[in-house]
């Protein structure tokens, strides 16, 4: 049980880790909003597997605050873009 | 036993969030790596959540995981929609192998207005006319 755990933590930071990539190398700012909303869901799933290995359940409540934050960053950046970014055409 | 299906869930959970981050790191443009991350991420988080729910079988928890994932199931949809519209607005490029951009004969991308393709002379004149006001 442990290990399948500990190998599903290791998947989701190379997940982490190949976001990031994009979040480095994206073309564009749109581009780097994208993985940034997937770094915050990845986050999401790796606070949910740590709750049921530390067996906390509190933490549940972290992974809400993450996934909420996640979701305004998106739109604030949306709305950034749309009104005041830097136009790539 | 439970404890195998929670383990199971993590698993396909995480794998399901690797398939989304290649996604988005082999994926050629903006729309298809927004298309690979949305769904599968979603799919990944209800995953794991379901584990939880499952592991600790308290109602509070239970109705705290499920929250997590209807919230997540209502808003990466309206995330989504909204980064790519903002996308196109500001130029993002499309793919070479795009085959229909549907969107492009009906925006203008100076004005900033959007037609539906159905405008009959009577709303152009109505049009006219809110440009005389």
């Amino acid at each position: 049980m442990s290990t399948v755990i500990l190998i599903s933590l290791s998947v989701m930071v190379l997940a982490l880790c190949l976001t990031f990539i994009r979040l480095f190398r994206g073309p564009s700012l749109p581009d780097r909003v994208v993985a940034l909303e997937l770094f915050s869901s990845i986050l999401v799933g790796i606070i949910g597997v740590v709750a049921v290995a530390v067996d906390v359940a509190l933490l549940l409540d972290v992974a809400i605050v993450v996934a909420l934050m996640g979701f305004m960053t998106t739109i604030g950046f949306a709305r950034f873009l749309e009104r005041g970014g830097r136009r790539d055409d | 036993m439970t404890e195998w299906l929670v383990a199971g869930l993590a698993l396909m959970g995480a794998v399901f969030m690797c398939l989304a981050a290649l996604g988005i790191l082999r994926l050629p443009d903006l729309l298809t790596r927004m298309h690979a991350s949305t769904k599968a991420a979603t799919l990944g988080v209800s995953l794991i959540m379901l584990g939880v729910a499952i592991h600790f079988a308290e109602e509070a928890v239970v109705a705290r995981a499920f929250g997590i994932i209807l919230f997540i199931m209502m808003t990466a949809p309206v995330a989504a929609h909204i980064i790519g519209r903002a996308g196109y607005f500001v130029g993002a490029r499309l793919w070479d192998g795009t085959v229909k951009d549907e969107l492009k004969p009906h925006y203008d991308p100076l004005s900033h207005r959007l037609d539906s393709g159905l405008e009959s002379e009577q709303g152009d004149e109505a049009d006219e006319r809110g440009r005389e006001e």
